[in-house]
């Protein structure tokens, strides 16, 4: 079993968010990375750039498959963990943690209510 | 294959549930793809010993009068002198010189052989061998009856004796010790560029010499490492590097073909392509960086396509990207740089020779 921690926001394509404030801290869920398998590449967006929901901001690149990193929110990169460096596998260890990956400042903070609970979420990939 | 089909399983299938193995269908099998991890099983290999299932790939036994005969045509490499209690490595050809598989062939004796193919290519090889065979030749598929694990790694071999009373330590590379009273066979051969056994067994002694090696501390390896070992050793895999439409000539495989052995499958259109030399050969490549390359990759320099990758790895050696690719000849001497098409975006990578992929400490 994967952990869904409380007090976070889910999305589809399996990112979390954690609210500060007005700004949204965004990182995949521990259930993506143990599918992903061991986490080798990543590419982050540069800080400035203004991302819509849904868009794909970055992609993670594992020893088995590239995926897109699809924002969950709509704002502007105001940062993003470069200080991971060449320990990508920090976000195989501590995806809720060490291993975030973006901060945003939300443009349309109304679009956290539409995304999922962590009771929702642990459904929907305990169904897949 | 139709969904009706039942994924098949190996001897060693229950062993992996129990190991929680991450299971994937792989030609056919249900197979482990990991257990702790692909990068630590890889890690593993390279610095100590790892066990692999490798009974899916395809075994296939050749006996009889006319077995030499026909392997003789059927594959590249000299198998008229491969002495009995030896192996090698050779190409199964068409009539136009491509690659219908490649294997290795082992002599139990004069004229009976083992032949290992790639499990995806089982049914096509033998009914290939069939069809090109004299009645008297007997050819089985005993893949369902045997299993087979790959023990790989700088301890490998010592682990290998402790773990079961097998004299291996004087078996040379490519020669294989078989027990008198017996059927497995080990043979000092493998597919990560590590020293080790590959070892056939009868399918129900597999379990006991599989918990044997992992008592003796080998790591349970999974399939994603094993392409990850043999991709950072240069080795080709049948459908990425060569398949039906590659020359042994481009794809850098004619130390395993004999042209002057006399006529074999595909022969004058193997020698006309060495003559008129290829448009393209198989190099190994170095990344920059941490990004993969991956098969289908467009290598280029300035804006002029140059060269495919085939197959990509994180190399957990070199901790950067490696893999291998066809690039057109002028650009695929050692040393040249192209840029690698990944996304948006351009990464800088390096040819190598294939046989110096894996850094040699």
């Amino acid at each position: 079993m994967t952990s869904t921690p409380g007090g976070l926001k889910y999305s589809t394509s399996h990112e979390w968010v954690r609210l500060e404030g007005d700004v949204a801290v965004v990182g995949i869920t521990d259930h993506a990375q143990a599918e992903l398998g061991d986490i080798v590449y990543l590419e982050l967006p540069d800080v400035g750039r203004r991302i819509a929901q849904d868009e794909a901001f970055g992609t993670v690149e594992s020893v088995k498959a590239v995926s897109d990193l699809v924002s969950p929110v709509s704002g502007e990169v105001i940062e993003a963990n470069t200080g991971i460096g060449d320990a990508t596998d920090t976000v195989n260890q501590d995806p809720y943690g060490a291993g975030w990956l973006v901060r945003i400042r939300l443009s349309a903070p109304e679009e956290v209510e539409g995304l999922m609970t962590p009771e929702q979420y642990a459904a929907m990939v305990s169904e897949a | 294959m139709g969904a009706a089909e039942a994924v098949r399983r190996t001897p060693l299938h229950a062993r992996h549930v129990d190991l929680n193995a991450r299971m994937t269908s792989f030609a056919g099998w249900d197979m482990p793809v990991q257990y702790a991890g692909v990068l630590p099983e890889a890690r593993a290999v390279r610095s100590a010993c790892g066990v692999f299932d490798i009974s899916h790939m395809g075994r296939l036994k050749v006996s009889g009068p006319g077995a030499i005969e026909l392997l003789d045509k059927a594959t590249t490499n000299d198998v008229r002198g491969l002495e009995p209690g030896r192996a090698h490595y050779t190409l199964l050809t068409n009539h136009d010189g491509g690659i219908i598989d490649d294997l290795i062939i082992y002599r139990l004796a004069g004229d009976s052989f083992l032949l290992v193919v790639n499990a995806a290519n089982t049914t096509r090889d033998l009914a290939w061998l069939k069809a090109h065979a004299r009645a008297e030749v007997r050819i089985s598929d005993i893949t369902p009856d045997t299993a087979m694990v790959a023990v790989q790694g700088p301890l490998a071999v010592d682990l290998t004796e402790r773990a079961t009373d097998a004299a291996l330590s004087g078996v040379e590379r490519f020669a294989f010790y078989r027990r008198p009273d017996a059927d497995t066979i080990w043979c000092r051969t493998g597919y990560t560029g590590e020293d080790g056994f590959e070892v056939l067994a009868p399918a129900d002694a597999a379990e006991q010499l599989w918990r044997a090696l992992l008592e003796h501390g080998a790591t349970p390896c999974g399939l994603g490492a094993r392409d990850t070992l043999r991709a950072e050793a240069g080795y080709p895999l049948y459908g990425h590097e060569i398949d039906e439409t590659t020359t042994p000539v481009e794809a850098g495989l004619m130390w395993v073909v004999r042209l002057e052995k006399g006529p074999f499958h595909g022969r004058d259109r193997i020698t006309a392509a060495k003559e008129s030399a290829p448009e393209r050969r198989l190099v190994g490549i170095v990344g920059s960086g941490r990004v993969v390359p991956r098969q289908g990759y467009t290598l280029a320099t300035g804006d002029e396509p140059v060269g495919i990758v085939t197959s990509g790895v994180f190399s957990p050696v070199r901790e950067r990207g490696c893999g291998m690719a066809y690039v057109a000849r002028r650009h695929a001497r050692a040393g040249s740089v192209l840029s690698m098409h990944v996304r948006a975006d351009r990464h800088r990578v390096t040819v190598v020779a294939r046989k110096d992929l894996l850094p040699r400490s």
